[in-house]
């Protein structure tokens, strides 16, 4: 057997049979499950809490105005006093008490209107409440002009404006950030595989240094061979563990899906990106109609190309990053002394996330988005979040896509030689903390 | 071909610091060669060269007169100095890992595995972790992975460090049973001492040059200067000593008066030693006469100091 071939398989029955990768491996989707699960119940619950709100009306207006709606229901008083509806409100528990007091005009009634509650009102009731005093205030003003209430009621139409490509397709509002969605979740899987299993690679070099068998195996095999065995086969073990994440996770959210009933189609697109800033998106209003153009926009993201570009951008971004994680773990001698080395890493990574998710998201094909989709250490991230609008006219221009897998095919030779250099020199190096001077003179050894 | 390891003019530098300056070495087939030197001579430096762990920046080592290739690792067993295993991983398994590295089938490596351990006596331990042995028995199973796949050439750096005396006899046994079969060896060391029983051959470095090499009989002849012990039984030993004094060069002596033994050391101006001994018989019986012969250490001390005061 040819000894990468060797090094791939020890590496790999190493990672996977120690323990704690194993606790991991089985643990985790049940976490994660476990999470999506609680944060679906949390809402449901928090959802299903109607506010109750006490309505103690002394006026001849908005007699039809409080009608009870999902969340906000309306309880109304009558012929009593403004002291005992407060009292009452707040014995029964209620939201607040809203009291408009009698008056000649709508103006002035409204002019004299008090909301009483306990604490500081949630933003959603007296969203609510406004709402219908200034709808009708419109419309009582427009009247006063000489606006029936038919006419008014035209007027209130809702109106969207029409969008569409300049080749004619419909287009959907907010179907960008849909697609930087998708994209930007492969995004985020490479950059945690980088992280998790570049760390991996770190902490595997750094035991062959500190266990002394290092100067063993390289009077066996190039330290060249040892360290891409290391590398390969740490990432088939991230790739396994992965791929039984993906697995257990989709049928234990299926098998609760159908015990419980709890509606899960909601969380299961943002359970992956529940820790990215993504979830400030707000969800649009969508009719069933336009919920099916979603659809059909979802099913036309080139999912083919995607996929393909995602391998090449996933191999080589974790190639480059975890072959710097390799010449980190040679040139220290223990984990504690990685610090100063594995931020600069992470720093491009989170750039990458942060460029990907505030500026991309908005506008893919920008000044910002494209030069990080060159940058060799964020075009792996950023490039994915573009990707789903598709190549060529409205989507990604050839060129760059072109460009940024050439910029990132030589910086991956580049690293890999220099990450190569240290690496070889640093498992022989021990007992010195090492300054990024003495990497620099490592190089030339 | 005589040598199976020649090294021409090798020099080496980390930065501004030279670790081999350019050393040549011809290491003879099938003896064992002391590579010897104080810490941070360049001993290993030059074992990682010859390992192809590191290159020179000039000058070539030849293994059986070809220039080092990758191929040539099979053909070379090396135990180095920082020598350590997977802790966490089983015995056997790692041995068989190691082996195949350096070119063993599987079931070769098994096979002779099995027939090792059951040599050192260490078949039970097969299916323990490292991490259980102590670090007496991890060597064992170190030097065995060494001298697995039978090379033609055992680097041995330090091999005794970490043995108990009972085990490093066992080591040093089969190191030359090792040699006996026709394996060449090098064995580096800054303990001289250690030396003498087994190398044939001997280089020094010291400060990343060679400054000695040869066979350790003819240099021990190059470095003994005509100097012997002498123990003679005498009436009026005070007398006779005065008066061979005049003639030679007389160190370290005292006499006995009631035992009547005279001891001294001499050194005399050549190898004749007939004229010496036929004077002293005239005089006295000779209870002993003997020649002292330099130890590895002395050697190397005086050549150190040769080179300091030249400098």
């Amino acid at each position: 057997m040819n000894k990468l071939s060797l090094i791939i398989k020890r590496e790999y029955l190493a990672k996977v049979r120690n323990k704690s990768f194993v606790i991991m491996t089985f643990l985790s989707p049940i976490l994660m499950v476990g999470m999506i699960v609680l944060i679906a119940y949390l809402t449901k619950v928090n959802d299903s809490q109607k506010r109750i709100v006490a309505v103690f009306n002394e006026s001849d207006y908005f007699s039809t105005d409080f009608n009870t709606t999902e969340r906000t229901s309306y309880v109304f008083f009558k012929g009593i006093s403004l002291q005992a509806a407060k009292d009452s409100t707040l014995n029964l528990g209620f939201s607040g008490l809203l009291h408009i007091p009698n008056g000649n005009d709508l103006e002035e009634v409204t002019q004299n209107s008090f909301f009483y509650s306990k604490d500081a009102p949630s933003s959603f009731v007296l969203d609510r409440l406004e709402n219908i005093f200034e709808e009708r205030l419109r419309q009582r003003r427009l009247i006063d002009i000489g606006v029936s209430s038919e006419e008014f009621t035209t007027i209130n139409d809702h109106f969207e404006i029409n969008i569409a490509t300049f080749t004619g397709e419909q287009n959907l509002k907010g179907i960008n950030e849909m697609k930087a969605f998708v994209g930007g979740g492969f995004g985020y899987l490479i950059m945690m595989f980088i992280i998790i299993y570049g760390g991996f690679v770190m902490r595997s070099v750094i035991e062959e240094k500190t266990s002394r068998i290092i100067e063993v195996i390289i009077s066996s095999v190039k330290p060249f061979q040892l360290m891409l065995g290391k590398i390969i086969g740490t990432s088939l073990a991230g790739i396994t563990q992965f791929t039984i994440w993906i697995i257990s996770a989709s049928l234990l959210m299926f098998v609760i899906f159908l015990v419980s009933g709890i509606d899960l189609t909601g969380f299961s697109d943002q359970s992956a990106m529940s820790s990215s800033p993504m979830t400030s998106i707000s969800p649009l209003p969508a009719t069933s109609n336009t919920m099916q153009l979603y659809a059909l926009e979802f099913l036309q993201i080139p999912w083919f190309l995607l996929i393909s570009l995602f391998l090449v951008y996933f191999i080589l971004g974790y190639l480059i990053y975890s072959s710097i994680y390799a010449a980190i773990g040679a040139a220290v001698d223990n984990e504690t002394d990685t610090q100063q080395f594995i931020f600069p890493i992470i720093l491009p990574l989170m750039l990458a996330i942060y460029v990907g998710f505030f500026s991309v998201f908005s506008n893919p094909h920008g000044p910002i988005a494209i030069a990080f989709s060159l940058f060799p250490f964020t075009s792996p991230i950023v490039m994915l979040m573009r990707l789903p609008g598709g190549i060529g006219e409205g989507g990604v221009p050839l060129w760059q896509i072109f460009t940024s897998i050439v910029l990132l095919i030589v910086t991956f030779i580049g690293i890999v030689w220099l990450a190569a250099k240290i690496y070889r020199v640093g498992i022989l190096m021990y007992g010195k903390k090492p300054t990024y001077k003495e990497l620099y003179k490592w190089l030339k050894y | 071909m005589k040598n199976i390891l020649v090294a021409n003019n090798v020099t080496k530098k980390f930065g501004d610091q030279i670790a081999l300056n350019n050393v040549s070495l011809a290491i003879p087939r099938n003896c064992i060669y002391g590579l010897l030197g104080p810490n941070g001579a360049g001993k290993t430096t030059l074992i990682r060269i010859i390992n192809q762990i590191t290159y020179p920046d000039s000058g070539e080592v030849l293994l059986n007169g070809e220039l080092l290739q990758p191929h040539h690792i099979a053909l070379i067993g090396y135990l180095p100095e920082e020598r350590g295993l997977y802790k966490s991983m089983k015995v056997g398994e790692q041995a068989l890992y190691l082996a195949q590295l350096k070119g063993l089938s599987k079931s070769d490596a098994n096979k002779r595995l099995k027939h090792w351990f059951d040599k050192l006596e260490i078949g039970d331990w097969w299916n323990r972790k490292i991490q259980e042995l102590s670090k007496g028995m991890a060597q064992k199973i170190q030097f065995i992975v060494t001298v697995l796949h039978e090379p033609k050439l055992l680097i041995f750096d330090e091999p005794f460090s970490g043995f108990d005396p009972i085990n490093a006899n066992i080591i040093k046994e089969e190191i030359i049973k090792l040699k006996d079969k026709g394996t060449s060896i090098i064995f580096s060391t800054h303990r001289m001492e250690s030396v003498e029983e087994l190398c044939e051959y001997i280089a020094l470095l010291h400060n990343a040059e060679k400054i000695l090499d040869g066979k350790l009989e003819d240099i021990k002849k190059q470095y003994k200067n005509n100097m012997y012990r002498v123990g003679l039984e005498l009436e009026n030993g005070e007398n006779f000593l005065k008066q061979i004094s005049d003639k030679f060069d007389i160190t370290a002596s005292s006499y006995d008066m009631r035992k009547k033994q005279l001891d001294f050391t001499v050194q005399l101006p050549s190898d004749d030693t007939r004229s010496f001994l036929s004077l002293l018989s005239a005089e006295a019986s000779i209870n002993n006469f003997v020649e002292t012969i330099p130890t590895a250490n002395e050697i190397f001390i005086q050549t150190v100091q040769n080179i300091n005061s030249h400098e």
